[in-house]
């Protein structure tokens, strides 16, 4: 079905972002704009989605021009998922930023880039041309930029000169990778790609080319001799920060590997090898990482490179059931992080640290709190009715199959180091007697107003909310990945769909 | 001291005479370019850098806070305003029920224009966004020196 609603929600945040400059300054007015912005867009995402599925798939040629030519937007079941997850984590982001960060970062026109920011994720999860990808990607980057290094601290600014180094070569990676596809094939339009490629004779520069897409990405979503940049990068910026970062941002590198190597390349035996070594390698150095981090921010970075592990091992094992387990676990994974990444910026809100060495007590002091905190937890760590466990027996269960033992050994090795240092951090943190006395300059937390209050842990309690959802309606939600997989296995489908709309 | 003042007087009044013909001509070459665009080399962002030239170069001339005055606005709201324009030009299809974007002619010509559609209206916002973020750049620059 061909819509202009398609792009609905990229449009929304757009104006929402406009409407922000025109407020420059005036805090209060930008709180408030953004907030309906978000839930306005939330709203179309979500219809957005539900008309996804009802009709299969929603395409737009913009400007008119016909697909090979011009520039298609497209919405398939991965594409609606994931535009749908980012509304849900930009709502409750946007919300908790109103309380959590301080007003001179919302001078110096926070909510703005913000905006921008998910109006570049949003666009990238719906665009079906691979050079409109690049340019969301950098409308992404550019922004994330400006979020890192807004409030100019001498650590945020070392995080972030290795954050915007490793990006810019990811880009031209990228970049090098898109020339020398169109070079070999004479035009950019995904669904366009697929049938040339497959004419392409020389299958060696193929793929090489493939390659160059997977190290582009590679290094954007973290994964193993390219991952370096992440831990020392995350976790300098406010956490509301550092929650749409670690949610959505590796994640958006994830489904462009998802979307090109299924619809683009058919990936051969060779590539498949190298995506399960590279998938073994980061979730090794992955867990090792979090073992000796005392910080909770760091041991959450750590965790989002291990866990992309999970995610580039389901791309390697290349069948229905891997895809499946993948996007169910993006699912999940996009949820709890953002959430942990909020969490931690409210317990260094209650103690002045979020070094677990130095917390304690929490458990005592903030009861309901950290019961909500135990559900997050136990679900990223994958304890059986919560949302992290389903896509893990999946992906368990089709790597055995597949007798990759050596994988299959690394993600369980990975899931119980999860395990190891999620009990460290409930137990440090939570059960332990506070190694100092709690005073009242340090506790933050209670002196918020209740408004305050509200906006940091609504959000919270909303994601926690949302990851109790996706486990308790697994069925669902794997029927809904299913779709997506089922998709994804079959690329055929989205190539007519883009190539045959009429204006 | 007072001598070199004066200099410096004697000095700018060739750059202040010139200037002062300049700004309305390269103004009007700016339009000319913004208008010229689309088919031909041109458009909004080249316009808008010959605007912000013809603004530098005032300010060069007299100062900052005197290239300033001439605004009615803070030139920073050129930046929303021109955004909201283009972005108004891509929904102006969407309201006649075509794609996003798709441009949109009026059938008859305009004078002196010629042939005028939302692609038009886009370069226009694209003009204002340049010379907004230029020009607040340069003031924002001269105000912390």
């Amino acid at each position: 079905m061909t819509t202009n609603f398609i792009l609905a929600p990229v449009l929304m945040h757009l104006f929402t972002a406009i409407l922000l400059l025109f407020f420059w300054q005036k805090v209060f007015v930008q709180k408030v704009i953004s907030i309906v912005g978000n839930s306005i867009a939330f709203i179309l995402c979500l219809r957005l989605f539900e008309m996804t599925l009802t009709n299969g798939y929603l395409t737009l040629q913009l400007g008119g021009w016909q697909a090979p030519f011009g520039i298609t937007f497209m919405a398939d079941t991965l594409s609606a998922i994931m535009v749908l997850l980012t509304a849900l984590v930009s709502l409750a982001v946007g919300i908790y930023s109103t309380s959590s960060l301080n007003i001179s970062r919302i001078k110096f026109g926070y909510f703005f880039i913000f905006h921008f920011l998910v109006m570049g994720l949003l666009g990238a999860f719906l665009t079906g041309d691979i050079f409109n990808l690049y340019v969301w990607f950098e409308v992404v980057i550019i922004s994330s930029f400006i979020l890192l290094t807004v409030g100019g601290k001498k650590m945020q600014m070392e995080g972030a000169i290795k954050y915007v180094t490793m990006n810019m070569l990811a880009s031209v990676i990228f970049l090098t990778a898109i020339g020398i596809l169109y070079g070999i094939t004479g035009t950019l339009n995904i669904a366009d790609l697929a049938g040339k490629v497959a004419q392409v004779e020389n299958k060696g520069l193929v793929t090489v080319t493939s390659l160059l897409f997977f190290v582009g990405f590679g290094i954007k979503s973290a994964v193993f001799p390219l991952y370096f940049w992440l831990p020392s990068a995350y976790h300098t910026p406010p956490s509301a920060i550092a929650a749409i970062f670690g949610g959505l941002l590796t994640k958006m590198g994830i489904y462009a590997m998802l979307r090109v190597f299924t619809v683009v390349f058919q990936p051969d035996h060779f590539t498949l090898t190298l995506f399960s070594v590279i998938a073994i390698l980061t979730l090794i150095t992955g867990a090792l990482g979090t073992i000796n981090k005392r910080s909770i921010r760091r041991i959450l970075s750590y965790l989002i490179v291990c866990h992309i592990g999970y995610l580039i091992a389901g791309l390697g094992l290349n069948t229905e059931l891997a895809f499946v387990a993948v996007i169910f676990y993006l699912i999940h994974d996009v949820i709890v992080k953002s959430n942990f990444f909020m969490i931690s910026g409210i317990i260094l809100k209650m103690r002045e640290t979020v070094d677990i060495t130095r917390l304690g007590s929490l458990l005592k002091d903030y009861p309901k709190f950290s019961f909500m905190v135990a559900l997050v937890l136990f679900s990223l760590i994958g304890i059986p009715p919560l949302s992290g466990f389903w896509p893990k027996v999946l992906l368990f269960q089709e790597t055995f199959k597949q007798e990759n033992y050596v994988l299959l050994a690394a993600l369980i090795v990975a899931s119980f180091v999860t395990l190891f240092v999620v009990i460290r951090i409930w137990s440090e943190a939570f059960w332990k007697e506070s190694p100092k006395p709690i005073t009242e300059e340090i506790d933050h937390f209670r002196p918020f107003s209740l408004s305050g209050k509200i906006a940091l842990i609504a959000p919270v309690i909303g994601l926690t909310a949302v990851s109790l959802f996706i486990g308790l309606n697994a069925n669902n939600v794997f029927k809904l990945a299913e779709k997506a997989a089922y998709e994804m296995k079959h690329p055929e489908i989205y190539i007519n769909n883009v190539l045959s709309t009429k204006e | 001291m007072e001598r070199n003042r004066n200099n410096e007087k004697l000095d700018k009044t060739i750059l202040r005479t010139s200037a002062n013909y300049l700004l309305p001509l390269l103004i009007l070459f700016s339009i000319f370019l913004l208008i010229r665009g689309h088919y031909l080399p041109g458009g909004g962002f080249i316009g808008g850098l010959i605007a912000s030239i013809a603004f530098v170069l005032h300010s060069f001339a007299y100062s900052p806070m005197q290239t300033l005055r001439m605004f009615s606005i803070k030139p920073f709201f050129l930046i929303p305003t021109g955004l909201l324009v283009s972005f108004l030009s891509g929904l102006l299809p969407v309201v006649l029920g075509r794609s996003f974007m798709t441009g949109v002619w009026f059938a008859e010509s305009v004078v002196v224009i010629g042939a005028f559609g939302s692609a038009l209206l886009f370069d226009l916002g694209v003009y204002m966004v340049v010379v907004g973020v230029v020009l607040t750049i340069l003031f924002t620059i001269s105000e912390n020196t």
